[in-house]
């Protein structure tokens, strides 16, 4: 019975996640940008941008540059979480490919890695007054979340393990439309609720900032404006001002 | 910061940190209101006289319209973490310590509103994600904590995602614009330019006696006829100055620094009375239309006089207009000379003279001065010159040291790319928010200060007339004297010796 609600649970978060961030990323894209607006230090060249976009995505450059502490929690966490992610492949494919082999040692690290830089990033959300005054509820929540999922996915590891290959016979099951019994774990029950919970908001929240990343015309745009003419498609549709100087304005 | 040893004099002073934390101070700007429109500024550029009945309806629908013409804001509004890598960035927040001035809570202000009536989370859950109705206390709180932004992108630079409050801020001028609620300094200023072509009103008659008064100056200055024409068809180039060089100190200084640059290499130019501005005021309140409508001047005023190139003069913003947006909004220039960037900006002109060795300097001529550099923000972070990355920020710096023998820079986080506003620009510069502009100079104030001690800087150049007039009003307030920001042309003025020049120093 709860096999199939986590089941069902989990077909419609993915559809969500895939649609929902799906039609964002086709709105982000279809929305002109009428003007050109690169922020220095802009580059001249398309693969200038790739450069910047790069070093942005991967290193966090401009967080680097504005905010040591928040780059430190925010690179412990992304990176952590990427390498857990990795990890978790394991768990959709059989074989498990060579190189999710590879680092599965480093996502248990990787685990930890994630949870501290979540913890930091909540307590300066706490702690320091100016970003305690710009924070919603939700911010709080979110990162909950997260830390959730990391800490009932560490307690599985470390405390409470859980029938590893039934989760992954579940999991491959739904991959081919089957539902195999999950392993009633509260643990886990936990960590699969809040992992569902964070596929089915991510569309419509703050998580949007990972595609929306790619879509900033202040970091995307080439800057040659004086070199090619950027012109918006309603702009080019816009009445024609009149040409020539009026005689009454002549000098 | 180490602790310096009070018997050598090279150590550096500690007059104060220009990135000083303030406490929060709720509310403490929340009176700063600057002057409404009133129906006849508002009206010649398209906007509703007045408050409109259904206010409320008609700026719901210009958020969804906004967000569907422009990709930043929609990608804005949706994509910030409040992470709060910016909230000690800009420079109204460090001078006034009230948090609405943080760049996220700046945004926040509408971002709230559009969770509220376009998000699924602010639809049915608003108190989770801040979300909230569009009453007149916000609309009211717009205006005030909107004319406290000069738009300046610093806090662009330092978020992860680029997020730009200045595309925040000329929408919601825009959005307030939209429902008749306008602010007086701008949108008079625009209704100004449409009818005489400048943002003075200064008519072609009273333009053509400033100029000649001004040739006249030269003509004493140097005992050589170095002109200041006016509407002069068939020159080759059109220089496109703000009005602010005709009338106002420093920036007159600039324009004649051009009009010696132009003689010296011998071309010949002109400046037009259609389009006898290069500030472009349609840009501070996000006004598309009325920005065209004035960039379009430009182009009229090109094709009436038959020039090859434009080139502009000494304007933050207008530069960035001219930059970034000239070619959008009023070319393609095909019409021009394509050997030479369409437009070019006058320092980029006078780097070529240099380089060249068109110019005879005399650097001695301005070893009174210690100079440093302030960045404009609009040059900084929205725009280019020359043809390597980071031209905006060398280009000045190569010219004022060619023409200086005394040069330092102010600390690093402080310039370039990082450059603090001026305090005064976005529309800003005006009387009635005062208060907010010396408030806001603090941060460049503070740096200055440090060089002063440092190295005994006494005056500080610039490229940019908002940011030259704010400075001498504010500049008092810091202990310098209102002369004490110089026009970079102005240096350029003094080193030159024209062929031919008259030194009434040397007839001694």
């Amino acid at each position: 019975m709860l096999s199939t609600l986590f089941a069902v649970l989990f077909y419609v978060a993915t559809i969500l996640l895939i649609v929902g961030t799906g039609m964002k990323v086709l709105k982000y894209a279809r929305t002109p940008a009428p003007l050109k607006i690169p922020v220095s230090p802009a580059p001249r060249t398309r693969r200038g941008v790739i450069v910047r976009m790069g070093r942005e995505v991967t290193l966090f450059q401009s967080l680097f540059k504005s905010n040591r502490w928040i780059w430190i929690f925010a690179m412990l966490f992304h990176w952590g979480m990427l390498l857990v992610l990795l990890r978790h492949l394991r768990y959709f494919t059989q074989p498990v490919w060579w190189w999710v082999e590879l680092i599965q040692p480093f996502g248990i690290y990787a685990g930890f890695a994630m949870v501290a830089g979540l913890v930091g990033l909540l307590v300066r959300r706490i702690a320091i007054q100016r970003i305690r005054y710009i924070s919603s509820p939700s911010d709080y929540l979110m990162l909950l979340l997260i830390i959730g999922i990391g800490l009932t996915g560490l307690g599985m590891k470390f405390a409470m393990p859980v029938d590893i290959v039934a989760v992954k016979v579940f999991f491959l099951g739904l991959m081919r439309f089957e539902i195999n019994p999950l392993p009633m774990h509260p643990g886990l029950l936990i960590h699969l609720g809040l992992v569902a919970t964070l596929m089915i908001i991510f569309p419509i929240s703050k998580l949007m900032h990972a595609p929306g990343l790619f879509f900033a015309p202040s970091r995307t745009q080439v800057d040659n404006a004086r070199e090619f003419r950027h012109l918006s498609a309603w702009a080019s549709q816009l009445p024609p001002l009149p040409e020539g100087i009026p005689t009454e304005e002549k000098g | 910061m180490a602790p310096h040893d009070m018997n050598t004099d090279d150590a550096p002073k500690i007059v104060g940190d220009p990135f000083k934390m303030p406490d929060l101070a709720c509310g403490a700007m929340a009176d700063s209101n600057t002057f409404k429109s009133a129906p006849e500024h508002n009206e010649p550029l398209g906007f509703p006289g007045e408050l409109l009945e259904n206010w409320q309806e008609v700026a719901i629908a210009k958020i969804g319209e906004l967000a569907e013409k422009n990709r930043a804001f929609q990608v804005y509004l949706d994509t910030c973490v409040k992470c709060g890598a910016c909230t000690d960035k800009c420079h109204y927040f460090l001078g006034t310590g009230d948090p609405k001035n943080m760049p996220v809570a700046r945004q926040d202000l509408l971002r709230s509103v559009y969770r509220r009536y376009y998000t699924f989370a602010g639809k049915y859950f608003p108190w989770l994600v801040g979300a909230r109705d569009l009453t007149r206390e916000v609309l009211d709180e717009w205006y005030t904590y909107y004319h406290q932004c000069s738009q300046c992108r610093r806090c662009s630079v330092a978020c992860p995602y680029g997020i730009d409050t200045a595309e925040i801020s000329m929408a919601a001028r825009e959005i307030l614009d939209s429902v008749g609620v306008g602010q007086k300094y701008c949108n008079e200023i625009i209704a100004k330019l449409k009818r005489t072509g400048n943002n003075l009103g200064l008519n072609p008659k009273a333009l053509r006696a400033t100029l000649e008064d001004l040739e006249e100056d030269l003509e004493e200055e140097t005992g050589l006829e170095v002109k200041l024409p006016l509407d002069v068809k068939g020159a080759d180039i059109l220089l496109i100055t703000p009005s602010a060089d005709f009338f106002a100190e420093p920036q007159i200084d600039g324009l004649l620094g051009y009009a010696k640059v132009f003689h010296a290499a011998g071309v010949s130019w002109t400046i037009s009375s259609y389009a006898s501005e290069a500030a472009n005021f349609g840009m501070f309140i996000g006004s598309y239309e009325n920005m065209r409508e004035v960039s379009w001047r430009i182009r009229q005023a090109a094709k009436d006089l038959g020039v090859k190139r434009i080139i502009f003069g000494e304007c933050g913003h207008a530069w960035r207009v001219g930059y970034s947006f000239l070619n959008t909004l009023a070319g393609p220039f095909d019409f021009l000379d394509q050997n030479y960037p369409i437009p070019q900006h006058i320092l980029e002109f006078t780097m070529d003279e240099i380089d060249k060795g068109t110019l005879k300097i005399d650097k001695s001529r301005n070893d009174e001065f210690v100079m440093t550099f302030h960045d404009s923000c609009n040059v900084a972070r929205g725009s280019a010159m020359g043809r390597k990355e980071g031209g905006q920020f060398d280009l000045p710096r190569q010219v004022l040291k060619a023409v200086c023998n005394h040069f330092y820079d102010m600390e690093r986080d402080t310039i370039r790319e990082n450059t603090f506003c001026c305090g005064g620009g976005g529309g800003l510069l005006t009387d009635d928010l005062i208060d907010l502009r010396v408030k806001g100079a603090k941060p460049r104030m503070t740096a200055l200060q440090q060089v002063t001690e440092d190295h005994g800087v006494t005056h500080m150049a610039a490229i940019c007339a908002i940011c030259k007039s704010q400075f001498t009003k504010v500049m008092p307030k810091y202990g310098y004297e209102m002369d004490s920001i110089l026009s970079v042309h102005q240096l350029v003025s003094n080193a030159v010796i024209l062929e031919g020049q008259v030194d009434p120093e040397d007839e001694d």
